[in-house]
């Protein structure tokens, strides 16, 4: 079981750009364990470091004022592609605990909520707001709210967000799906019922 | 009297179902549950198993002391991290020999049928599922992959799942979600000698961009689709996760009736007769409605390729590299400065004519035998050009050995390229195969993502037709005129 996800308050991790894929967030080369150890380490792997495997000095990662801040300001459309959700493990493996971004890709907003991670899709102007807030100070602080479902901007203004209600339960009980999914396991034996298989995995028609 | 007439119509059109999208009718037959305000429980009718997102979710299966509900639902095949060279050696990745041995692992341990390494059937999951039959009109399909859309080409409802999700389907069979909205994408008119499904595609996303289908699923429609092959409309559906769209759709008509007819999984006899006449009422209602709609003319349609980072960065053929300059908003402007660099491409540049080291003919977009016959239509009788490398990987074990029987794969041998076995292969670059820094590949497959074909290399999208006349040019060439000789 996960922890609760509790009101916080972090500095900001800048990555401007629309479009951040999920082999941008973990490359495959990444993907070939078979349990969920080192991922911290691949985050944004060919941003991060040069093809010798040292950091890049200009990339934000890399940025030692920027260690320990927990919450990524990425851009449109984060997290688009593959489905791997190495992505959101990786991401929380390196310490984020939310995403702010103005509009997350469908499968990579799953599978953050599924990972504590909180995927905050702001209305474009608040993204703009804050944007500018980081650039002017980089040290710049938001409160992220799940509760309540919103973030307090630098400003002090408090901006509104929605998560999937059922989703926002779980995060709030530390809690996940499966259980709950379980719990139907009678009206999913009455709908099989119902319901012949389409196919047999097991026994191909031709027999061979 | 006007006016109670029309309330008295009115009444009597609510008293009528009120016309359904396809999407609405297969959704519908596998809600479990749906309680007020909560997600549905949604039932899966087949769930495909791969070697790189499944190992978490059986380490949670085994954790909670749960089994696979319906292994007799399930089948996995190694596709991903494979290697696409010589099957009877060992696989020299430990980590990948890893893999592949857990799901073997797994799968033994749960009575999952696997279609692994040495496997007759082995193939990209989303090729050997319509393949042998599995993939059926009608049904929910889930697999923890994004390209999971491509069996939407026989008019199921089929989409990628995260690893949790897997852990979720193999203990109880049903998913948490919410009903998608629908976008109907309507193509018009016919396609012309040596445009293809690729280019219908490719056209799409640099028309609406990668973002938009977000929280859609895609119902592709139109005399256009209707003239497709079953494999065509699969390269369509495999991508529409690249317009942000979980899933795509194309009603089941006679071409996907006759395509499933006979394959291995499919039903037989009087099952067949049942199943036919229930497929037959899948198709979307006269007046049912979408929430958002765009609409293609396929006549007006040039072969396609890609010259960004994302593939809506699209281009007729015959364009020329758009300039950032132009770009509409200062994103957008960054965005596109940025592709730019990557790719090493300079504003105003025409990409026919662009040098290319390596020619990658596969992946579960276009590795189908009437992708390998497109390309070797071309390809018989000449020579890649011996400056590029070319790979062509068939999309399973029986689309290779069908290539092979029709004399495909000696065309393609003779001609100088590499005939490998199945596999994602240079789609994703986890298995070996994969572009050094710098190096550019016209590509059959899905992403042109920065290094997703290996750190540092670049990619250009496009048809297996574009991809067959690179090879022999040796830089991004146009299939037409070579079409249009009939070769």
């Amino acid at each position: 079981m996960a922890e609760p996800l509790r009101p916080f308050t972090s500095r900001l991790m800048p990555l401007p750009a629309d479009n951040v894929d999920t082999d941008q967030i973990i490359p495959a080369r990444f993907l070939k364990g078979t349990d969920k150890a080192g991922l911290g380490e691949g985050l944004f792997a060919d941003w991060r470091y040069d093809a010798d495997g040292q950091p890049r000095e200009g990339f934000v990662l890399n940025r030692p004022e920027m260690a320990g801040r927990a919450v990524l300001l990425a851009g449109a459309n984060f997290g688009s592609g593959s489905s791997r959700e190495h992505a959101a493990w990786a991401l929380r493996a390196f310490g984020f605990r939310a995403v702010l971004a103005p509009l997350f890709a469908d499968i990579f907003r799953n599978n953050a909520l599924k990972n504590g991670l909180l995927p905050v899709e702001l209305p474009a102007e608040a993204h703009a707001e804050l944007a500018a807030a980081v650039q002017a100070d980089p040290d710049a602080q938001v409160t992220v709210d799940l509760e309540s479902e919103t973030v307090t901007l630098p400003g002090g203004r408090t901006v509104g967000f929605a998560v999937d209600p059922f989703a926002r339960q779980m995060l709030l009980d530390g809690t996940d799906e499966l259980g709950y999914l379980l719990s139907h396991g009678a009206a999913v034996a009455a709908y099989e019922d119902a319901h012949p298989a389409r196919v047999d995995t097991t026994t191909p028609a031709w027999g061979g | 009297m006007d006016e109670q007439w029309q309330v008295a119509a009115s009444a009597a059109k609510v008293d009528e179902p009120a016309p359904r999208t396809l999407l609405a009718k297969v959704w519908d037959r596998h809600v479990v549950a749906e309680p007020p305000g909560l997600p549905a429980v949604l039932y899966v009718d087949l769930h495909l198993v791969h070697e790189v997102t499944s190992p978490q979710a059986f380490a949670g299966l085994a954790a909670r002391g749960l089994k696979v509900r319906r292994p007799d639902l399930t089948l996995a095949t190694a596709d991903h991290s494979v290697p696409t060279s010589d099957r009877s050696l060992p696989i020299v990745d430990d980590l990948a020999r890893a893999q592949v041995e857990r799901l073997e692992r797994n799968c033994a341990e749960h009575g999952i049928p696997l279609h692994g390494m040495d496997s007759p059937h082995q193939g990209i999951v989303h090729v050997i599922g319509p393949e042998l039959g599995l993939t059926q009109p009608g049904m929910t399909i889930v697999c923890g992959d994004s390209h999971t859309a491509t069996h939407g080409a026989s008019g199921a409802l089929a989409f990628g799942i995260g690893t949790s999700e897997v852990e979720h389907v193999l203990a109880t069979q049903t998913l948490l979600q919410r009903r998608p909205k629908t976008f109907e994408v309507r193509v018009e008119g016919r396609l012309a000698a040596g445009v293809t499904a690729k280019d219908v595609i490719l056209a799409l996303l640099a028309r609406i961009g990668v973002g938009a289908g977000t929280g859609h699923v895609f119902e592709y429609t139109g005399p256009a689709i209707r003239a497709l092959s079953m494999e065509q409309r699969m390269t369509i559906c495999n991508m529409s996760i690249e317009g942000g769209a979980r899933a795509g759709m194309v009603a089941p008509d006679d071409t996907t009736f006759e395509y499933t007819a006979g394959r291995p999984y499919a039903p037989r006899g009087a099952d067949w007769e049942a199943a036919l006449a229930d497929w037959r009422t899948l198709p979307g209602d006269d007046g049912a409605s979408f929430d958002r709609s765009v609409t293609l003319d396929a006549g007006r349609l040039e072969p396609m390729v890609t010259y960004g980072t994302n593939p809506g960065m699209g281009l007729p053929i015959s364009g020329r590299v758009p300039d950032p300059d132009h770009a509409g908003d200062p994103a957008a402007r960054r965005a596109l400065a940025k592709a730019l660099a990557y790719m090493d491409l300079r504003p105003g540049e025409p990409l026919l004519g662009r040098p290319v080291d390596v020619v990658f003919i596969g992946s579960c977009t276009n590795s189908r035998i009437s992708d390998l016959r497109q390309a070797a239509q071309l390809l018989r009788g000449r020579r890649v050009d011996p400056g590029v490398r070319v790979l062509v990987v068939p999309g399973s074990q029986d689309v290779k050995r069908q290539a092979e029987a029709e004399g495909l794969a000696e065309v393609f041998r003779a001609a100088g390229a590499e005939w490998r076995e199945a596999g994602c292969s240079m789609c994703l670059a986890m298995n070996g195969d994969q572009l050094g820094p710098g190096q550019y590949a016209v590509s059959t497959s899905n992403r042109n993502f920065e290094g997703r074909q290996g750190a540092g290399g670049r990619t250009f999208l496009a048809s297996p037709l574009t991809a067959a006349a690179s090879a022999i040019a040796g830089r991004i060439a146009d299939a037409r005129p070579l079409v249009e000789r009939g070769v």
